[in-house]
């Protein structure tokens, strides 16, 4: 992986605007960069979403497929997201198996997914302990531009909501699969993920590329509709206060409301 | 066991032809190309090709930091072909595998003929093509996309190189197979043209064909990468003028 030198000068700039309350892009601290979100961009894939944040862009894929139930739990389904920072979306990305800022990437968007209950497994059993459905999400990051997590958690929740799975009956034990029929999946909850970048003495929302960059510290909230936080995770050199988390907890609330505007409305 | 109805109809269209989406024999799918779609990349170009969503991306020529890659008097192209997992109908796991291997080489060698590599010794240019979406004919769309995306980048080139496929289905010879004609069909002739010279930089041939076919095919094949050939051209001066 490449090493990105700062320079000292942006870096002081940037600290210096953010003394000042302000940022580079005249953002203001609680601001996102524009967000687009686009589902159903990829017939093949049964569920599916482009979302860009700035310039950030993040294609999710969500597919399904039958699979054996984990033994520990025979009666609920499997969802698991990976994540490819694939060389295209930035100098610093090299191809080869997944580093660990790929794995923590899906596996924070994995956590605030699960954890919020967003898609109810238990209905995604189709015979206890022998046949459920695996949903696949698969993040591919095409353009890197900073806060890959909210666009990632954007995404998934919006391919999520998309997808329609064929729907599987049981005749005589066995599985049949009926591809004309598609149904759904069972969405339960709605959550997203909000991150913070500190600099300096601030907490700014959604950090560009360079913000993230030259940051302290960064911690990124996921919350489900009703306010509870479902994960939660810190990154950076520097620590945290525990004034500075109960803050960035507070103005997620009110964040993630807006945030949610930008998923589809017509969802069961 | 698990058992999936499969979808007996193919094509819906029931036209004179005789093809499955009702496309004459020399007939490309409808597509489109566009240069400059990505922040980050030094250049980058999207393809649509029928069902094909194709995105790439150009960084270089830069620094090659693997010294044993390295040439003392020219750059390095390095291709990597790469397929989203959720691209195809059952899920691709991620990551290289042999047919991935095969085509990024292949794709290398095919626009390399066409880029004036000697003009940046020691360094490396990298062509990252990525499928979001494959019906057919991805590693073709890879190449096409990949020529703008070079040209957006601003490196030095000779040409265009441009790619299509023509082959066999249902024993007709047919120019730009479509997914559903590539695993029924009895051969698969992707071929890239350097469209001012009209020399050939990447020909491969899989299924059966008596020589007459092939020269048929071959010819198909041609007259679909000059009618490729003027979108890109299109794309790159819709980005930046004539």
């Amino acid at each position: 992986m490449g090493v990105t030198i700062i320079p000292e000068i942006i870096r002081e700039s940037l600290n210096n605007l953010v003394k000042n309350g302000e940022r580079s892009d005249d953002r203001s601290f609680d601001d996102y960069r524009d967000i687009y979100l686009e589902t159903g961009v990829i017939s093949k894939a049964e569920g599916s979403a482009r979302v860009k944040i700035g310039k950030t862009q993040i294609m999710v894929g969500a597919k399904p497929q039958i699979g054996e139930p984990f033994s520990d739990t025979p009666n609920v389904g499997v969802l698991m997201t990976n994540s490819e920072l694939i060389p295209m979306a930035s100098p610093d990305f090299e191809p080869g198996p997944p580093d660990e800022r790929s794995v923590e990437l899906a596996r924070v968007t994995d956590r605030c997914m699960r954890e919020a209950g967003v898609v109810d497994l238990e209905k995604l059993c189709i015979i206890e302990g022998k046949k459920v459905w695996m949903i696949f999400l698969d993040l591919h990051i095409i353009d890197y531009d900073g806060n890959l997590m909210d666009a990632a958690v954007l995404g998934s929740m919006a391919a999520l909501m998309d997808a329609k799975i064929p729907e599987a009956k049981v005749e005589d034990d066995e599985v049949v699969i009926d591809p004309e029929k598609k149904v759904s999946l069972p969405i339960k909850e709605k959550a997203l993920m909000c991150t913070f970048a500190k600099i300096g003495c601030e907490l700014i929302v959604d950090p560009s590329l360079e913000e993230e960059q030259v940051m302290d510290a960064r911690i990124s909230i996921g919350m489900r509709a009703d306010g509870s936080i479902c994960a939660m995770q810190k990154g950076g050199m520097q620590p945290l206060n525990k004034d500075e988390i109960l803050k960035a907890v507070e103005r997620t609330g009110e964040i993630t409301k807006k945030l949610m505007e930008h998923l589809p409305q017509n969802n069961q | 066991m698990i058992t999936i109805i499969t979808n007996k109809i193919l094509g819906k269209n029931s036209t004179s032809s005789k093809r499955a989406d009702g496309r004459a024999s020399d007939e490309l799918r409808p597509f489109k190309i566009e240069a400059g779609v990505l922040e980050r990349a030094d250049g980058s170009a999207y393809l649509e090709l029928g069902g094909n969503k194709v995105i790439v991306a150009v960084y270089g020529p830069r620094e090659l930091h693997i010294r044993r890659l390295m040439q003392p008097d020219r750059a390095v192209l390095r291709c990597r072909y790469n397929m989203a997992p959720f691209s195809v109908d059952d899920r691709k796991r991620p990551g290289p595998d042999r047919r991935s291997v095969e085509i990024s080489k292949i794709t290398s060698e095919a626009l390399m003929p066409a880029v004036f590599l000697e003009k940046f010794p020691r360094s490396t240019i990298d062509v990252f093509i990525e499928v979001l979406e494959a019906e057919g004919g991805t590693r073709c769309a890879g190449i096409t996309a990949a020529s703008v995306a070079l040209a957006d980048a601003g490196v030095p080139m000779r040409d265009l190189v441009v790619a299509c496929a023509a082959g066999k289905s249902e024993g007709e010879v047919v120019l730009d197979l479509s997914e559903v004609e590539d695993k029924d069909g009895e051969a698969d002739v992707p071929v890239a043209i350097m469209p001012r010279t009209g020399e050939v930089t990447l020909l491969q041939s899989d299924g059966n064909l008596t020589p007459e076919e092939f020269g048929k095919a071959l010819n198909l094949a041609i007259e679909g990468c000059m009618k490729l050939s003027e979108a890109q051209k299109e794309a790159i001066i819709k980005r930046y003028g004539d």
